[in-house]
């Protein structure tokens, strides 16, 4: 019987010639992935079991971003765990405040993620490196912790979901409509326990950032991983990050898939998701007017250079509407650099728009950004779940970079082609 | 025994919310639990109470946190719908125990009395005397709750070290 992209990497990974949906499984992981929030919990439980090595030093990621520069005493003492952690295992990819990006962004940055690699990370937007054509998918710090010592992984094999990509997207229509539009579609527990497989000749026209935030959202419709075939675009990006040997793997024709979802992305308008759910979506236009106070532009969702092109290129010139608040945060530091040489960081300052260090700060309500009651956000990050960016009445509109830009100026949410 | 019942899609930042996330034990995340969808549930729950969700419960972060804060009020089991995958394996790994059952969940009210027993699967509504069959768990699954959780197991069978 055929296999599936995801069901192929899966068999690989487990020393089998073939494995098939349902079946439980063990598999080498090519990476481990921690932040710190989650890296402490899988510490305590590491040292509890009395273990003792770490499978491979160069294998695990150790990247201090949810709650970092630190912003209180309790998340210095969690960043302290982790950094001690790192220091006496030697941890060879452990990222502090001045190397860190957002993880989901770092990782492919840094190279340590490719084609036909299986990664688990303790953080549920680890989803985001099948953009690249790995296996990539969030666990918890249990697993972490099991990863770190052992290398290996359990998972149910997985089906999957085709999704189709036709035509090519409009101007202001990006990578997050896609996501944000295939989540309404099928619903956030349309894939649960499932992956999502992305082809058609949509995909060629895809940029890799677009494809990143697409992956980075599988997650919100339930899925286990998102995944995209390797073709020129990926190959592009991996030259000069990834050196070591990686393998692409197609679909075979004869894999079985759960249905096949088809989107013609020519005909995507730009989308947001209102509160609390991200498949409560709806075309700009039909929300537009809502009056909101703040906007983030940034998270592993959408804190990448082409989204900070796009925000800028809208906010130039312009300014930030009296009583909003914008804050962009470019997701790593070599982003942040080039937005700078770019002249976006620019762009964002002289339109009154604040601009932080990476990190996750608002978008789970850390800081930099929380709000009070009754706020309304417009943000490009991926949760709008009660509470999420700060008191239970406070409520979230999911965008793309376009729209929160646009719906800055203006103070209320905006079609970008009306700026 | 109290049973709480909520509706679908029970996400993990209801759970326990991220401003509690840097707790230091797993007492005091269970002093948050549930704080915003239920603020009375961490007050009121007792050892043994059972939390009866919807589809997709646990849906959202990938964050431990949140079967570690149910577990540590003394929540017996969740009975849903279905579980958001991550959260479903996050409890197998610590070792708490989960069940899936529509019928269950359809055919359970607040206030009744209800029994589980996790090695048949079975649950019982004692107050109207309707019982249903969770969807046992595999071998290799069982093999994790019986060793205390995952890195137990791994021990128990020689792989961690």
């Amino acid at each position: 019987m055929g296999m599936t992209m995801t069901q192929k990497i899966l068999a690989r990974a487990a020393g089998l010639s073939q494995v098939q949906a349902g079946q439980l499984m063990e598999g080498k992981l090519d990476l481990v992935l921690g932040n710190d929030i989650t890296t402490p919990v899988a510490i305590k439980e590491f040292e509890k079991a009395g273990l003792s090595t770490v499978f491979d030093k160069e294998k695990i990621a150790i990247v201090l971003d949810h709650s970092t520069p630190c912003k209180d005493i309790k998340s210095a003492q969690l960043c302290a765990i982790c950094r001690d952690f790192a220091h006496k295992h030697q941890i060879t990819h452990f990222y502090d405040v001045g190397q860190m990006g957002i993880e989901h962004a770092l990782i492919p940055e840094k190279g340590l993620a490719a084609p036909g690699e299986v990664i688990i990370g303790a953080d549920s937007h680890t989803c985001t490196y099948g953009a690249l054509g790995a296996f990539s998918t969030g666990v918890g710090s249990t697993d972490m912790a099991a990863g770190m010592a052992t290398g290996l992984a359990w998972f149910k094999v997985p089906q999957a979901i085709r999704v189709k990509l036709t035509g090519q997207l409009s101007p202001y229509v990006s990578g997050k409509d896609v996501v944000l539009h295939l989540i309404g579609l099928i619903g956030v527990d349309g894939a649960l326990y499932q992956s999502l497989e992305f082809c058609g000749d949509g995909v060629s026209a895809l940029e890799m950032d677009d494809r990143f935030t697409i992956c980075n959202m599988a997650i919100e419709a339930g899925a286990k991983n998102g995944i995209f075939p390797v073709d020129e675009k990926t190959i592009a990006y991996l030259n000069g990050r990834v050196e070591r040997a990686w393998t692409a793997f197609e679909a075979d024709g004869d894999a079985v898939y759960a249905r096949t979802v088809e989107i013609d992305l020519s005909t995507l308008r730009p989308t947001v998701a209102l509160p609390h759910l991200p498949s409560n979506t709806k075309p700009v236009d039909e929300v537009a007017g809502k009056p909101i106070q703040q906007v983030v532009i940034g998270s592993c969702t959408n804190g990448r250079l082409i989204d900070l092109r796009e925000a800028a290129a809208i906010l130039r010139g312009k300014k930030v509407a009296d009583g909003v608040r914008c804050i962009v945060i470019p997701a790593t530091q070599q982003i942040y650099l080039q937005a700078m040489e770019e002249g976006l960081i620019a762009d964002f300052i002289q339109a009154g728009a604040a601009v932080s260090t990476p990190t996750c700060g608002p978008c789970l309500g850390g800081h930099m950004g929380v709000l009070s009651d009754n706020e309304w956000a417009i943000a490009t990050t991926n949760r709008n779940f009660v509470g999420r960016m700060g008191p239970t009445s406070s409520m979230i509109i999911l965008a793309s970079p376009a729209v929160a830009a646009a719906s800055a100026i203006t103070g209320v949410v905006t079609d970008p082609a009306t700026i | 025994m109290k049973i709480y019942k909520y509706g679908d899609n029970v996400d993990t930042d209801v759970i326990i919310p991220a401003r509690y996330l840097n707790a230091p034990d797993e007492k005091s995340l269970a002093s948050h639990c549930m704080e915003d969808i239920d603020a009375d549930f961490a007050s009121s729950v007792q050892p043994g109470d059972i939390v009866v969700g919807g589809s997709n419960f646990g849906c959202g972060s990938s964050r431990e946190h949140a079967p570690l804060s149910i577990k540590a009020c003394g929540v017996k089991c969740v009975i849903a719908k279905s579980f958001a995958r991550i959260f479903y394996r996050n409890a197998i790994n610590i070792g708490f125990p989960i069940m899936e059952c529509p019928e269950a969940v359809d055919g359970i009210s607040p206030g009744d009395q209800v029994t589980v027993d996790f090695a048949t699967g079975v649950i019982e509504n004692q107050t109207t005397g309707a019982t249903f069959q969770a969807a046992p768990f595999p071998a290799f699954v069982n093999g994790i709750i019986e060793n205390g959780g995952l890195l137990h197991s791994l021990k128990a069978r020689g792989i961690a070290k």
